[in-house]
């Protein structure tokens, strides 16, 4: 890719036969504007927040979508087709360049490029997605005839189990109601008989290829293949699409730390810096002045500012004087973001694990971890508070507690929960509402809404979030103590 | 960390001497046994090629730094804990392992450099200590079951509980074998109250660490906590043919009949409202818990009440199960919640974790971790496995000469014999005779492409 200053613009070669979505396989042979270099990129960096956003949110595929589609349409439009796929492959390379430069960068890079890539496939039609699939030269046959035949009764039962949505995140229902186009449906009485054809066309793949089919049940597996229905090739290409880019980024790194940074010091190096620092929302590594709490303060602040999940972990330490991991992580690291000093993390945990463990067993065991966190061990990375994204994503199992209370819980002791916290039957319902239908963190930010009678607009999507705007709100309402 | 402790090495000579006293029936675990154990008993050799996968040096494709790539973990005396330590061949694991006298060996994951070099390639920045290939493990603990066994809780086991980790390994294998296609497999017994597994075909060892995560999610039913009491839930208009075959092949057979028979699942009112719970409607439960408390009082066995119990619920809800999607597979998901095997899932999704090596000894009952053969794991009795006294007795009344190199003595019939025995036959041979093909056929394909390059 050239970059010039010149007006002049020669028209690019490769516009002619490809498939609406491009790859991002090789660089682009064309020259770009200088101006056009840092607009592009921020016009598709705008996409990108978007999507970050929307799945902060909890939005469910099918919303996910329409919000690609809408950010897409309003960022990166342009009446010329041919002017609109230069666009997309330009912003796309010059964000390599900018997010390439460190290990958070290119992990948020990538999730947000292979969100994209997920929700603009799932857009298109299905001749345009075998062409896509053609694209990646996947060596992947369709499975037909006879063994299709023998399959046939097994694909039909992994059908009919999906046909309902699971309650574990991952609405399949796309898939569903894709195959009730494809078959016949009536009503008869009161009752909807829904027959469950099997597709015509199935591929067969590795398991190895499709992770996120294989985790829920969503493919037949039989000696070491999966059979991916037509309809699923989404997270086929999207695997490949992940793994391309994710080996690129190395490249890429490698390349800028040896020779490009250097030689464009003066002229795209500038840009490229300035691009990455502002668009990644705030991580909660760092307390703001709001957030310098002691140990004395906690049990205090926990019931006035903590959001559900955190103020459920830090009940059950106090009641059970211990947690398991996930609830140690989940609820060490939000205190670490909330301003918790690591002296005061280890006193606090210490005084509740040594009514149940011993102070020796808490040293070998706990005392590490915890220096962990705070980066004073091991690799000493700094680990940064879970996002709600993470927490809801996560799995409690026997003896947990971590986790999205509005996802995790039942009903009945979500209920009895929100009760404790001061919501009225009245507001309750509005979350409930919210968690009928998945919207978590809509439903965390209806919570925090009723507790403190004032609105959030921009919702919660991070637990240290929902704490400091809380204290925000609890500091401008108590006047300053008399001096 | 700690720093490293080297103990002066005991003169070797006092190990052949078995002029030990009779060990007190207390005393199970101590540090003379494992000099003992680790002197005499512990198969060196077999672990070695095991983990050595065919890379003995010998054929010309091999890697002879394999095997030193590989980290383990000891943990010592009083909680002492070394991380990776790695060993260059058989004798220098040996050495250390009977310097350190270990009560806990771990086996981690094969490294892209020596882990005991790593912090010298630290300095480059670009992360290149990093894991290449491990074993795909799993971990299956019978204490993750104790909402749903009433004869024990916490560490211990008995024979009515230890036939959930029976059809775990049946549910488990199955899969793998079937569905996933393996051929290598290991089980291990972990010592006192579960069961360990290691995947070692070639795929498997090269899964990154979200295929790992994949397959565990795969073989996840139950999701639960005190949060919630309908801890599986299966949705959909049937079961996905992985759980439709576990059920019937091993999870409902074994529910109707042995747990019934020694749990009782429905005897007494605190036990069936468990269940009633798991039933997501008010008007069956209510239903249910009138004819159950109004036959309280009958003169059956408390088996015979359970199976009575569990046919009305059956018939009651096979009527009504259209009356809402969830109790559509009620009946699969109150069978699964007590019998479907419950992974660790941590353990299975990183390549990084570290796990308990085989033929280790349980600090806690002595007892070692030994192979179990999934083909015949109904025959597996945890209270039978060989203890460290029952070894040291062995030794000690001048019994069959142990000498676990030896492969060509087939008439080894000790205690400890039999498994090492049925781990070379079963396991280690076939997966050595696979890696050595594999071997050969790299290398061969190796310099099929650089003739191939050197050809105009």
């Amino acid at each position: 890719m050239e970059v010039i200053r010149s007006q002049k613009r020669t028209p690019s070669n490769d516009t002619v036969s490809n498939p609406k979505i491009p790859l991002y396989l090789t660089a682009p042979q064309m020259e770009v504007r200088l101006e056009e270099f840092e607009l592009f990129a921020v016009d598709r960096l705008r996409v990108l927040k978007g999507v970050s956003d929307g799945l902060a949110r909890g939005r469910n595929p099918k919303e996910m979508d329409d919000l690609v589609d809408t950010l897409w349409k309003e960022h990166m439009r342009d009446p010329d087709a041919s002017l609109m796929f230069n666009k997309d492959i330009i912003s796309h390379f010059v964000l390599r360049l900018v997010y390439c430069r460190s290990d958070e960068l290119k992990k948020w890079f990538l999730s947000m490029e292979t969100a994209l890539f997920r929700h603009r496939f799932r857009l298109q039609n299905f001749e345009a997605q075998r062409a896509i699939v053609g694209e990646f030269g996947l060596p992947y046959k369709a499975v037909t005839g006879a063994e299709l035949e023998g399959l046939k009764e097994r694909l039909g039962q992994v059908v009919r189990s999906l046909g309902q949505i699971s309650p574990t995140g991952n609405n399949p229902i796309i898939s569903f109601s894709h195959l009730v186009i494809r078959t016949c449906t009536f009503s008869y009485g009161k009752f909807l008989v829904l027959f469950f054809a099997v597709e015509a066309v199935y591929y067969k793949v590795p398991f190895e290829e499709v992770p996120d089919l294989v985790a829920s049940r969503r493919v037949l597996i039989q000696k070491g293949y999966a059979f991916v229905a037509g309809s699923q090739l989404v997270s086929l290409v999207v695997t490949q699409f992940r793994s391309h880019i994710s080996k690129a980024l190395i490249l890429t790194n490698r390349k800028w730390t040896t020779t490009i940074r250097e030689r464009e010091k003066d002229r795209l190096t500038p840009i490229v810096e300035a691009l990455s620092t502002s668009y990644l929302g705030p991580d909660y590594s760092q307390s703001t002045e709001y957030a310098e709490i002691s140990l004395k303060d906690i049990d205090q602040v926990a019931k006035s500012s903590f959001p559900l999940c955190m103020r459920h972990l830090f009940e059950k330490v106090r009641e059970d004087h211990h947690l398991k991991h996930g609830g140690r992580m989940q609820l060490g690291l939000f205190l670490k973001g909330v301003g918790l000093k690591l002296d005061d993390a280890l006193a606090f945990w210490r005084a509740e694990f040594t009514k149940k463990v011993g102070s020796e067993r808490f040293d070998k065991e706990y005392a590490y971890s915890i220096r962990h966190n705070y980066g004073k061990e091991g690799k000493r990375t700094d680990y940064t508070p879970y996002a709600c994204q993470k927490i809801i994503l996560s799995a409690p199992g026997a003896g947990d507690h971590h986790g999205c209370p509005y996802r995790h819980f039942s009903e009945d002791n979500l209920r009895a929960a929100l009760g404790r916290m001061g919501l009225s039957s009245r507001g309750m319902e509005g979350v409930m509402d919210q968690v009928r239908n998945k919207h978590y963190q809509l439903a965390c930010t209806m919570t925090f809404e009723a507790v403190y009678g004032t609105s959030c607009d921009a919702g919660i999507n991070h637990p240290n979030q929902y704490f400091e705007e809380s204290q925000k709100i609890l500091k401008s309402k108590t006047p300053p103590a008399p001096v | 960390m700690t720093r490293e402790e080297i103990e002066s090495r005991e003169d070797e000579s006092m190990m052949d001497a078995p002029q030990i006293n009779k060990p007190k029936p207390e005393e199970f675990f101590n540090v003379n046994y494992l000099r003992i154990y680790y002197g005499n008993l512990f198969p060196y050799s077999d672990i070695h090629k095991w983990l050595s996968y065919g890379h003995d040096g010998k054929h010309p494709g091999c890697d002879e730094y394999y095997f030193g790539r590989r980290e383990f973990s000891f943990t010592l005396e009083n909680d002492v804990y070394l991380r990776y330590k790695s060993f260059k061949n058989a004798s220098s694991m040996e050495d250390a392992i009977r310097s350190h006298f270990p009560y806990k060996i771990d086996i981690g994951a094969v490294y892209s450099v020596d882990p005991d070099k790593r912090h010298a390639y630290s300095q480059t920045g670009s992360n290149v200590f990093t894991p290449v290939e491990r074993e795909l493990v799993f971990d299956i603990d019978i204490t993750d079951y104790d909402d749903v066994r009433y004869c024990c809780s916490g560490a211990d086991v008995c024979s009515k509980c230890w036939p959930l980790m029976t059809v775990a390994i049946k549910v488990i294998h199955t899969s793998l074998t079937e569905d996933f296609g393996f051929k290598h497999i290991l089980w291990v017994f972990s010592g006192r109250r579960g069961v360990h597994c290691w995947v070692c075909d070639p795929k498997a060892r090269r899964m990154t660490n979200e295929q790992r995560s994949a397959v565990a999610e795969y073989f996840r039913v139950y999701k639960g906590n005190e949060n919630n009491a309908r801890k599986v839930a299966l949705m959909g208009y049937s079961l996905h043919p992985f759980l439709a075959r576990s059920y019937v092949d091993y999870l409902k057979g074994f529910f109707e009949g042995e747990l019934q028979a020694t749990q009782s699942i429905f005897s007494t009112k605190d036990k069936y409202e468990k269940i009633l719970a798991m039933i997501s409607d008010e008007d069956i439960q209510s239903e249910l818990r009138g004819k159950w408390e109004n036959s309280a009082r009958s003169s059956l066995s408390e088996e015979a009440i359970s199976l009575v119990r569990w046919e009305q619920l059956k018939n009651t809800l096979q009527s009504k199960k259209h009356k809402a999607p969830t109790l559509r597979m009620c009946v699969e998901e109150i069978v699964f919640t007590f019998t479907y095997p419950r992974i660790d899932l941590e353990v299975s999704k990183q390549m990084n974790h570290l796990l308990k090596a085989p033929f280790c000894v349980h600090p806690k009952t002595g007892r070692v971790c030994v192979p179990i053969d999934p083909n015949n794991c109904d025959e597996f009795d945890p209270l039978a496995v060989p203890t460290l006294s029952q070894l040291i007795e062995e030794i000690n009344s001048g019994g069959s000469r142990m000498d676990v190199d030896d492969d060509s003595d087939d008439s080894d019939t000790s205690l400890l014999g039999k498994s090492v025995k049925f781990f070379r036959s079963s396991f280690l041979e076939p997966l050595l005779k696979s890696c050595k093909e594999e071997i050969e056929s790299s290398y061969k394909t190796k310099i099929g492409k650089s003739k191939d390059s050197l050809s105009w």
